[in-house]
């Protein structure tokens, strides 16, 4: 079983999934993993974090350990993942 | 319960409702909904009134919006809205439509066809239209490669036409395994002379079809107005005695079938606004043979708007309501088939859609 890690989400997400927090702990290994857990938990939430290719959206970015990250990014025991919307729109 | 007419507008930043009843003359405005999301298009199942609402957020990606209680909550879904892994993902929900048997059509961009069997629960891809030998030469026009328009048959579940810019328009006469172009006789502008009347890759804004005869479809083109009266294998152009042969959206008569509704624009090189910066309606009640200016009501200096492709709608009362939503934001409507006019919403996101829904009392 994976160690626990911090999530930390951005508002702008949480208000498409009703009753979500901004700071969820779930189990996972690696960023991609996270994902997949958020995405059990809040179903489509997922799709909105990660495109088809498959990679994190874009105009988005994940920090971990203060380091921009990718799907397969390590999560280390007890750390955060930190969900951004990166500066984006018009 | 009176008549009540809903006016469901897609803007750059969400989703908006205007409510207003039979007379089409007092309105109030509700939104904007979908998390001020870019919509692109709102529709409604006139028999049961669940809204859809197709966009794109470009921190988030593509998703349709659903609301069941006629706009006061929404969910969303991108289930199986996406091309396989490794092509260039989807960027926004483009278009809907309903066809007759309750599938619920998407269009996307990069452009793609998807259908929905559940209401807009879960997506699956029409790969018959991604796999057309002609996909891989079609061009984004300067909204994108989209796929925006989707016409369904009334009563055959298999035919379904789609206007993607710019590739054309393709049908399918088996459910979306099958497609072909039908384009012949709308020109392409920007190719050398001799070849400006392809099979497909013309730049196509708005399809429309007539009432009662399904096999009567008119096009606002990049380059020409159009009618075809066989399910477009073959066209003809119905754009004289119009002020110009650019513009972007199209629309029906609900019962008449001779009756067309255009906006023409300046031109495209020629800043895309309203001819001589008067706005009018032009309104055909003889399938294009000739067309009559609808301006009482309408700004007539300094219009410098445009109007997009699928911001323009009627209504199926009777007479019928047309509307129309700017690029500046204001919304247009007019009770008696374009007749008069009023404005009846300003200052909105640029509106990038307009469609009805009506409730009988």
């Amino acid at each position: 079983m994976a160690d626990v890690v911090t999530v930390l989400l951005p508002g702008a997400l949480v208000r498409l999934f009703p009753g979500a927090p901004r700071c969820v702990d779930v189990e996972a290994a690696t960023v991609g993993d996270a994902i997949a857990a958020l995405d059990r938990r809040w179903p489509g939430m997922g799709d909105r974090l990660c495109d088809s290719t498959p990679a994190i959206r874009r105009h988005l970015n994940i920090f971990v350990g203060g380091e921009r990250a990718r799907l397969d990014t390590a999560l280390p025991p007890g750390g955060e993942m930190l969900v951004m919307t990166a500066m984006s729109g018009g | 319960m009176a008549t009540q007419v809903m006016l469901l507008v897609g803007t750059k930043k969400g989703a908006f409702i205007v409510d207003g009843d039979a007379s089409r003359r007092g309105w109030s405005l509700r939104g904007p909904f979908c998390e001020t999301w870019p919509i692109n298009e709102v529709i409604a199942d006139p028999k049961t009134g669940v809204i859809w609402a197709a966009g794109g957020n470009e921190w988030f990606g593509p998703a349709v919006w659903r609301s069941v209680d006629f706009g006061a909550t929404w969910t969303h879904s991108s289930a199986g809205l996406a091309y396989a892994a490794g092509e260039v993902p989807i960027k926004a929900a483009w278009s809907l439509a309903l066809g007759p048997d309750g599938t619920l059509w998407c269009g996307v961009e990069p452009a793609g066809l998807f259908r929905s069997d559940d209401q807009g629960e879960t997506w699956s891809h029409v790969v018959g239209l991604t796999e057309h030998p002609t996909r891989a030469s079609w061009e984004p026009g300067g909204g994108g490669l989209i796929l925006h328009n989707i016409v369904p048959h009334p009563v055959d579940a298999g035919r379904v036409w789609v206007a993607v810019s710019t590739g054309g328009v393709f049908a399918t006469e088996d459910g979306g395994a099958s497609w072909a172009p039908r384009n012949r006789g709308t020109r392409a502008d920007y190719a050398p002379e001799d070849q400006r009347y392809p099979e497909h890759g013309q730049c196509v804004h708005a399809l429309a079809m007539a009432p009662g005869m399904p096999d009567r479809l008119y096009q606002q083109n990049h380059c020409g107005m159009y009618r075809s009266d066989d399910g477009g294998r073959q066209w003809v152009s119905i754009e004289a005695g119009l002020p110009s042969t650019f513009g972007f959206p199209a629309v029906a008569h609900p019962r008449d079938p001779d009756t067309l509704f255009l906006l023409p624009l300046n031109g495209d090189q020629a800043g895309r606004y309203m001819p001589d910066a008067a706005a009018a309606v032009w309104r055909t009640r003889d399938a294009g043979a000739s067309w009559q200016a609808l301006r009482d009501g309408l700004p007539q200096s300094n219009a410098f708007f445009g109007v997009l492709r699928r911001a323009m709608a009627a209504d199926r009362l009777e007479p019928a309501g047309v509307y129309f939503g700017t690029s500046g934001g204001a919304l247009f409507a007019s009770g008696d088939e374009g007749e008069s006019w009023a404005a009846i919403a300003e200052h909105l996101p640029t509106i990038l859609s307009v469609e009805t829904l009506v409730r009988d009392g």
